[in-house]
């Protein structure tokens, strides 16, 4: 839905008489607005995280033990570092340099990618030691927390994936570059998220 | 693009092209107006024929129409299910505001039309999955409440990822109106010349933006809940079960603003164009929805007054909801300051704007009783709850909508509809509605709960009177159909594009408008109520 937001505001530019300028603010401003929603969803998570963290100091220290925290560091390397990539990436699609935009997109992607195999990892090793969502509160708000990340990971993903057949066809010349930017600005809320919940999850002191 | 082309398009009526591909494609948001509009009046319809039969059922003590308690709570989950989440929550916001926002701020279409599209599809599929789940069928009620809803063995998850998808729908509406209205008003359509439907839908959309994201979060929690065996709302499991009221009435108390601030708007509209006058105190309703969408956010505990919260927290939370009260009652007084003096016509709209003001009064009124701590106790959970939420949700919401169909009615589709009818059924519906609600205000303060298929013989009259009164409510809304649907088929059309001599900006132009709204973008003047002085 995300990409198509991204579409649109591409297609609108030709179609429908409002300005490229117009077409610009509207786009962004409606990704700012989603990204407000999204929040939202994962404050829910957050609200359970305090009022359960409040409940059972004890349960969550021990719990957390188990998270390896290596793993999640790269993890978190990886996604600050794929943050980077895209904002140059939009910045490239400002310049309208075609080719590191290009570049810098499959960059991104592949970092996504790689965090989602690191994933793989660290939940296959979770099942391998016993440990599943219904093992206590803790881990059920583990596997929900960093699913529901993932699946968002998932999205930046097919978006940034849409952005790069695009770039492939030329779509983002004479400085249409809004697509890229609005993908971006999602990309980086799937970073800040997970911003988030690595302190949370893996260094409880 | 040519001009020559453009041009020429422009004064093609929207609904002039056919065929099923010209519908389910098109980005043109009057047309996915009436897609909505035909898809919320249809289950409109389905959760009142359920409502007639559970009334029916409840004429006598004893169990006679239903075969057993299970079927009348099935009765009453599809009722509360399809009149919340299919009808009133997407209501008057996706049909009336897709087609009206565009139109009054003098845009040719909403900021993303393919958007616009996409959440009425993704509105279909999520009625889809919720209408299967529901004829399995579910007995939860439309609120999920936990434990019954980790316990039951009917098709919750299913239930509960209707729901989700309906909220994306909801959240892409939301946010597809904020840019509009912010980003697409034509020059000199400045914010304190907006009309006040605009208004009512801006602060209807944040609303949206707000809340449904927290019941998306509550939805997948119960659905991870039943599908892993988890328990965040399971006390066995040291999860809370109060923790999902908490969540779930954080999303439902301002949704039930969602639902009844467009009809806000829509009354704002007709009052001051039937009435010939300006409206009265323009910024004090204006801002007034707003101060009722910030407050509604801190509510949601006043539905769990009874649930344990400590009597501090209920104290606020009393306080708060009282709070709710001062700027409805600053649009009542706003409203009926309008009238006073005004040269009133009463067409059919009008009658239906005026009922609103009555009972929607009534409706609030009730709710201060409700959000007074004391009597809260006494009356929680009995009819009295059911009335109140009926004479907000009917009184005002259907209203309104009612209301809004009789006043755009030409404007959207270019015929005219018999005004004869169109008031004797208003009458049957506004007396219908009285019998039907009005008793259940009396039995709620004798005791009588809700949710109950049988009862004790001394309430028989009162739940009598109300079904006999569900009867007349019920052709009342026959009759009006018929008279709606009936000049559809005929050929037809209104003397004039603006027969009611509204200043608004959807007046101005032919019925039904264009297809791209406006010749040339208009440039406004002065604002949209300056009756009487022209």
């Amino acid at each position: 839905m995300s990409s198509s937001t991204a579409e649109h505001a591409e297609s609108h530019a030709h179609g429908h008489g409002l300005g490229e300028a117009v077409t610009h603010s509207a786009a962004k401003f409606g990704m700012w607005l989603f990204l407000g929603t999204e929040i939202l969803l994962f404050g829910g998570l957050f609200a359970a995280y305090a009022l359960f963290r409040a409940k059972f100091p004890d349960l969550f220290y021990e719990s957390h033990k188990k998270l390896d925290i290596t793993l999640g560091t790269i993890n978190t390397i990886v996604l600050i570092f794929s943050s980077f990539t895209m904002a140059l990436a939009v910045s490239a699609s400002q310049k309208r340099n075609r080719k590191w935009l290009i570049i810098l997109l499959s960059v991104t992607f592949i970092c996504g990618a790689a965090f989602g195999v690191n994933k793989y990892f660290e939940y296959s090793a979770k099942f391998h030691h016993g440990i599943f969502p219904d093992t206590n509160i803790f881990y059920a708000l583990y596997f929900m927390m960093t699913g529901l990340h993932m699946i968002h990971v998932f999205i930046g993903m097919g978006i940034i994936f849409a952005l790069i057949i695009m770039a492939k066809q030329r779509r983002f010349e004479k400085g249409r570059y809004t697509p890229v930017e609005v993908g971006g600005l999602y990309w980086h809320l799937v970073d800040l998220i997970w911003i988030y919940l690595f302190p949370l999850l893996y260094l409880i002191g | 693009m040519a001009n020559g082309v453009m041009t020429q398009t422009q004064h093609i009526p929207f609904l002039a092209q056919k065929g099923l591909k010209s519908w389910i494609l098109t980005t043109d948001h009057k047309r996915i107006g009436i897609l909505y509009l035909i898809t919320i009046s249809f289950f409109f319809l389905i959760a009142g024929l359920t409502a007639l039969g559970m009334r029916y059922e409840l004429m006598t003590p004893e169990l006679d129409f239903f075969r057993n308690p299970t079927e009348y709570n099935v009765a009453f989950t599809l009722h509360g299910s399809l009149m919340v989440f299919f009808f009133i929550v997407p209501g008057i916001a996706a049909s009336f505001g897709n087609f009206l926002i565009p139109l009054m701020i003098g845009a040719r279409d909403v900021a993303f039309p393919r958007i616009n599209l996409l959440s009425f599809w993704i509105y279909l599929v999520g009625t889809a999955i919720l209408l299967y789940a529901l004829m399995q069928p579910a007995d939860t009620g439309w609120t999920f409440y936990t434990p019954y809803s980790i316990q039951t063995g009917t098709k919750v998850i299913m239930i509960t990822l209707g729901v989700f998808v309906l909220g994306f729908s909801s959240i892409l509406t939301g946010m597809n109106f904020i840019v509009t209205i912010h980003k697409l008003r034509a020059p000199g359509m400045t914010w304190s010349r907006l009309p006040l439907f605009i208004w009512a839908s801006y602060a209807t959309a944040i609303l949206q933006l707000l809340a449904t994201p927290v019941v998306g979060i509550t939805l997948l929690l119960l659905i991870a809940e039943r599908a892993f065996d988890i328990g965040f709302f399971d006390p066995a499991k040291g999860g809370d079960p109060i923790l999902f009221q908490n969540f779930f009435w954080f999303y439902s108390h301002p949704a039930v603003y969602i639902m009844v601030i467009p009809a806000f708007g829509i009354i704002s509209e007709i009052i001051p164009v039937f009435a010939r006058k300006p409206i009265f105190g323009y910024k004090a309703i204006a801002y007034s929805s707003f101060a009722i969408a910030i407050i509604s956010f801190f509510v949601w505990l006043h539905h769990m007054f009874v649930s344990g919260i400590s009597e501090t927290a209920a104290a606020i939370f009393s306080f708060l909801t009282m709070l709710v009260a001062i700027p409805t009652a600053v649009k009542v007084f706003n409203w009926t300051a309008t009238l006073y003096k005004g040269s009133i016509e009463f067409h059919s709209s009008m009658l239906y704007a005026l009922s609103f003001i009555v009972l929607f009064t009534i409706g609030g009124l009730t709710g201060v009783y409700l959000g007074a701590l004391a009597v809260d106790v006494h009356l929680h959970d009995t009819y009295f709850i059911v009335a109140h939420m009926h004479y907000v949700m009917i009184g005002g919401t259907v209203m309104g909508f009612f209301g809004a169909l009789h006043f755009w009615y030409q404007k959207w589709f270019g015929k005219v509809f018999n005004e004869l009818i169109a008031k004797i059924s208003w009458f049957l519906v506004f007396a219908g509605f009285n019998v039907t609600f009005f008793p259940q205000f009396f039995m709620g303060f004798q005791g009588m709960p809700r949710r109950y298929a049988t009862y004790p013989v001394e309430y028989e009259s009162y739940h009598a009177l109300s079904t006999y009164g569900s009867w007349i409510l019920g052709v009342g809304v026959l009759i009006m159909t018929v008279n709606l649907i009936l000049p559809l088929m005929k050929k037809g059309q209104p003397e004039s594009p603006n027969p009611y001599g509204s200043l608004s900006l959807e007046w101005q132009v032919p019925s039904p408008p264009p297809h791209e709204n406006f010749d040339e973008i208009p440039t406004v003047t002065d604002w949209t109520y300056a009756y009487g002085k022209k």
